[in-house]
Formats: C-alpha cells, sequence, structure tokens
C-alpha cells in the first residue's frame, strides 16, 4: 500500500486528493493535511465581503467529506519536509503540528511515498508596515481572502453605510497593498461589488470609491494584460477595463506600492519614484502571497530548504529558473509536471509552486522598489494543475516509476474568468473573460501572445449569471456530490 | 441641454475623459434579460470550449 500526503486543501490541494482517493480506490491511502476545519470557495468571498452572502453558504466542513471519500484528514499544519527521511530511517516524511481534532499544537511525523504540496500562500500582511503582522491582517484595513476576513469587512461596510445615510460622506481605498501582489482581480471584484452595493443602498453620492494598484496599467490583472474579442474588435484589457472604471466613477491610482497604512491613510511609492498618500474611511488592500515557509532536511539533518524551495517559500519544480532579461522569456520556461527537479517523489499543484518569472513586464522605480504584479496561480489553473498532478503520482504509483507525468502548463492551458462587478440575478453584472493561454506564448500566437479566438470578454448580467451558477456548481463538486467528477475544474 | 448620464462622468478627470464610456441602449442591453439569456447561452458555449482546450 502506498502512501500520498497532500498538504492543503484549497482548490488544488481538494482537487488532487478527492480524485487521487477515487482512482487509487482502498488499495493505497490518501491523506490531506491542512489547517483549516471547513473548504472555503473563495471567489465567493466577495459577496461574503459586502453582506450578500453569509459565511456559512461559502464554506463547508472538511471532515465528513473526507469521511466519504475515504481519505485520511489531519488538521495541521506542516512544518517541515525530510524527503530522504532521517537518521532512524530511510523513508521520507512530514512534520506536522495539528490546529485541531482535539490535538491542537502536538506535533507528528507523517510518512510518504508521494507528496504534493498545494498549501497555498502564506498572506503575507507582515510585508507592509501597518498593514499586519506576519499572516495576520491589521487594525486599519479589511480583507476578503478569507470568509472571516470578509465577514469581518461586510460589519465594517454596513457602518459605513449607516454614516452615509446619515449624511457623512466616506472614502473608501481598494487594491494591493504592496508592490509585489496578485490577486489584483478578487479586489477589482471588490470596488465595482461595493460601488453596486452602494447604489443600491442610495447613497453612492456620497462616496469617494478609488483603486490603488501595483498594475502598471488597469486590466494588467498579473498576466501582463491581454487582447481580447469585445464587440467584433480585438481589445486591450486596458480599454475594455478603464472603461468599467469611467462608466461606474471610480478613480484609480496605478503602479503604485503602498509602503505604509496607517489608520486612515496609505503612503506609496509610484513606477516613476514620487510619494504620495491617501487617505480612507475604508480600506480593503490585498497582501502580497508568499510560500508557507516549509523548511525541508537531509538525512542528516542538514537544512536543504534552498534546494527544495525557491526563496520566495514556493516549490522549486520542472520550470525553467534560470534568470534571463524580460525580452528572452518564453512559454517553455513554465513547468509541466510540476514534479520537484531533485526528489522526484514530491510535486507541487496550485499556487504553492515557484514560477520561473512574473508574467508582466518588470517594472521598478527609479529607487529600485519592484513594482509589479506577481502571476496569478489560482481558480481554473489551480484546480487544473491539481487533477493532472493527481493523475501523475496515481500512474507513479499504479504503474512504477517510469509511468508517464501528465502536464498542464499554464502556457498551454486557457483559463475562464468571471470578475464580478454587482450582485444581483435581475441587476447584477460581471465580466466574463477567456484567456488562452494564460502565460503568453508569442512564438505562437506573435501578434498578442495569446489566441484571440478563444480570448474573450464582455460585461452583462449573464456573466453574473454564470458566477452566481458557479458558486453552487463547485460548492456541489467540492462536496462530492453524485456526477461531481463531471464538472470540469 | 441637459448633460447624458453617459458623459457626465468624462469632465471628471483626464483618465475618464479618455475612456470609452457606454451609452444608454449599451448599458440597458447588459441588463436586458431576454438579450442576456442569449449571451448567456453563447458565452457558456465559448467557455465550454475553452475549458475543453485547457484539460
Amino acid at each position: 500500500m502506498a502512501r500520498l500526503v497532500v498538504l492543503g486543501g484549497g482548490v488544488a490541494g481538494h482537487t488532487a486528493a478527492t480524485f487521487a482517493a477515487d482512482w487509487l480506490g482502498s488499495n493505497h491511502e490518501v491523506v490531506v493535511v491542512t489547517p483549516n476545519a471547513k473548504w472555503n470557495w473563495i471567489p465567493s468571498n466577495i459577496w461574503v465581503g459586502v453582506g450578500q452572502m453569509s459565511k456559512e453558504e461559502v464554506t463547508f466542513d472538511l471532515d465528513p467529506v473526507y469521511k466519504k471519500a475515504g481519505i485520511t484528514y489531519k488538521q495541521a499544519k506542516a512544518i517541515s519536509l525530510n524527503p530522504e527521511g532521517n537518521a532512524s530511517g530511510d523513508k521520507p516524511f512530514v512534520t506536522i503540528e495539528y490546529t485541531g481534532q482535539g490535538k491542537a499544537g502536538k506535533s507528528e511525523e507523517v510518512t510518504y511515498d508521494y507528496l504534493i504540496n498545494a498549501t497555498g500562500p502564506k498572506l503575507n500582511f507582515g510585508a507592509t508596515p501597518g498593514l499586519g503582522e506576519g499572516s495576520q491582517l491589521g487594525e486599519h484595513t479589511v480583507s476578503v481572502c478569507t470568509a472571516d476576513h470578509a465577514e469581518h469587512a461586510s460589519h465594517e461596510l454596513a457602518k459605513c453605510i449607516e454614516k452615509m445615510k446619515k449624511g457623512e460622506h466616506q472614502k473608501f481605498l481598494i487594491g494591493t497593498g504592496h508592490g509585489m501582489c496578485t490577486c489584483q482581480g478578487a479586489a477589482f471584484e471588490y470596488i465595482f461589488n461595493i460601488e453596486h452595493e452602494l447604489s443600491k443602498a442610495g447613497v453612492r453620492d456620497k462616496a469617494e470609491i478609488k483603486w490603488i494598484s501595483n498594475e502598471a496599467f488597469l486590466g494588467d490583472f498579473g498576466m501582463g494584460g491581454l487582447h481580447m474579442k469585445v464587440g467584433g474588435y480585438v481589445v486591450s484589457s486596458r480599454i475594455f477595463t478603464e472603461s468599467l472604471f469611467a462608466e461606474r466613477g471610480v478613480d484609480y491610482i496605478t503602479g503604485a506600492h503602498v509602503n505604509k497604512v496607517e489608520k486612515g491613510k496609505v503612503t506609496y511609492e509610484l513606477l516613476d519614484g514620487s510619494m504620495g498618500e491617501e487617505t480612507f474611511d475604508f480600506s480593503m488592500l490585498i497582501p502580497p502571497f508568499a510560500g508557507v515557509g516549509l523548511k525541508a532536511y537531509n538525512k542528516a539533518g542538514d537544512d536543504i530548504t534552498d534546494t527544495v524551495f525557491a526563496p520566495n517559500g514556493f516549490m522549486k519544480v520542472d520550470a525553467n529558473y534560470t534568470p534571463k532579461p524580460y525580452e528572452e522569456w518564453k512559454a517553455s520556461d513554465w513547468p509541466r509536471t510540476y514534479q520537484n527537479p531533485t526528489f522526484k517523489n514530491l510535486f507541487a499543484a496550485g499556487i504553492a509552486f515557484a514560477p520561473p518569472h512574473i508574467i508582466s513586464k518588470p517594472a521598478k522605480s527609479p529607487n529600485g522598489t519592484v513594482i509589479n504584479p506577481t502571476p496569478p496561480r489560482t481558480g481554473m489553473p489551480s484546480g487544473i494543475i491539481g487533477k493532472a498532478v493527481a493523475h501523475s503520482v496515481c500512474d507513479l504509483i499504479k504503474n512504477g516509476e517510469g509511468a508517464h507525468l501528465h502536464e498542464a502548463s499554464m502556457a498551454e492551458m486557457g483559463a475562464a474568468c468571471v470578475a464580478s462587478a454587482g450582485k444581483g440575478w435581475l441587476d447584477g453584472q460581471a465580466a466574463a473573460m477567456t484567456v488562452f493561454p494564460v502565460v503568453p506564448d508569442f512564438e505562437k500566437y506573435p501578434g498578442t501572445g495569446r489566441d484571440t479566438d478563444y480570448t474573450f470578454g464582455e460585461i452583462g448580467l449573464a456573466g453574473h449569471w454564470i458566477k452566481h451558477i458557479l458558486h453552487y456548481l463547485f460548492m456541489y463538486k467540492a462536496k462530492l456530490k453524485p456526477f461531481w467528477k463531471v464538472i470540469p475544474e | 441641454m441637459a448633460v447624458k448620464p453617459e458623459e457626465f462622468n468624462f469632465a471628471k478627470n483626464n483618465k475618464f475623459n479618455n475612456a470609452m464610456i457606454p451609452g444608454k441602449f449599451a448599458r440597458a442591453m447588459r441588463t436586458c434579460k431576454i438579450w442576456q439569456f442569449i449571451r448567456f447561452v453563447i458565452i457558456n458555449l465559448k467557455m465550454i470550449v475553452v475549458v475543453s482546450k485547457s484539460h
């Protein structure tokens, strides 16, 4: 009997674990290690953050689902890896520390034959003074990164709306809280959902809403922007996005590295090197992501973290990490199998793998401050990668070390993205977009780096319907209800 | 003559002044149930093609 350990129970980890358990059956063991007791459909957190969904609607208990799937569930966080075992044995193991199940604080060594690292990110609030400490949200801003954060944000938003109803003016500042953030899409959705809710509440005229982002231009989204088919035109996402901001009267600051957050005020540096500050009554700033800080040790107990993980804490996989200038970046730099090059029984999926480089054009201010988005690896690509990696591990277990590894390069896969701009079955709107491929390939598609036959976008009520239906569909799939496997990632 | 709703934001700043802002008809179509149902079907079909090419 082989044992597969999956670190993390998010989109990538949950997908990998549930498919692996299904494909391997009871002959082998699948163990999930995740510090969370609940699964969270993160894309719907923005609706929790504006009070349009409850925390309970976007989460469910993992324990009964894993029991049903025959998965061993350990509510714990991974601390370190010993891919060669230790002095007392050759079996690789991961050291975990429980966060629940009545064993909080206790450590355990879990041996494995294969391991998938799908821990997701550390929400690095501590990277910006005042934004938070370590992975803890600070007191000056709110967040929609977790369901708890989003619930807190909705309460703070409700207080602002009450003030506006009494005639007070409120200023909203939404965006990214550091020069190297990713996930601009979540902030984009949140700002337009706030705008929509304020309009519904009849207090839009009392609100100043402002966007602040590390993107060099609106619509970069960490993908260097994209050109998409809109109404028969091939249009830059910059024009598409600027149109929405202008239509809704939302002013914006781009190319900004927020370097300090205080009560009611942020200070920032722009790409031109100038400094500025912005006041706010309500602010949601996405933190930068980092690896969760897993350590790795060899058999002798020496620290080999640098061998297994990149400096940002994400796991090295089969990508081309050779540093080279932007002009020489290629689609083929991106990983295909997500196998660690040193330890072949280690894989990474979702945010946990180290990308070879960013996708957007690198940018620095004259002061040397790096201000560019890091690559998005969430949502659909996360699920597809998780499934491909699970498939590879299952084949390795069943067919031996020579088994074919499955591939899921972000430079060859597309992504469907639905960005909400307001919730409501009759008056909601969302930008429905597809991009193919996620990482541009200028050798294959010399014009825009992407196939414009499969890269399109439009905004409207239909997009909202799709996003809302996807919410129910993915919650259903994650709960492993009948026919869950036919729902694509 | 009164300023049309879609023209109101142009005057707010230079960034808005250089952007496309949808007019009354385009905005109405965005929430027109019949038109959006048709778009819903079309967008879904397009997304299914992209999803199937990505797996």
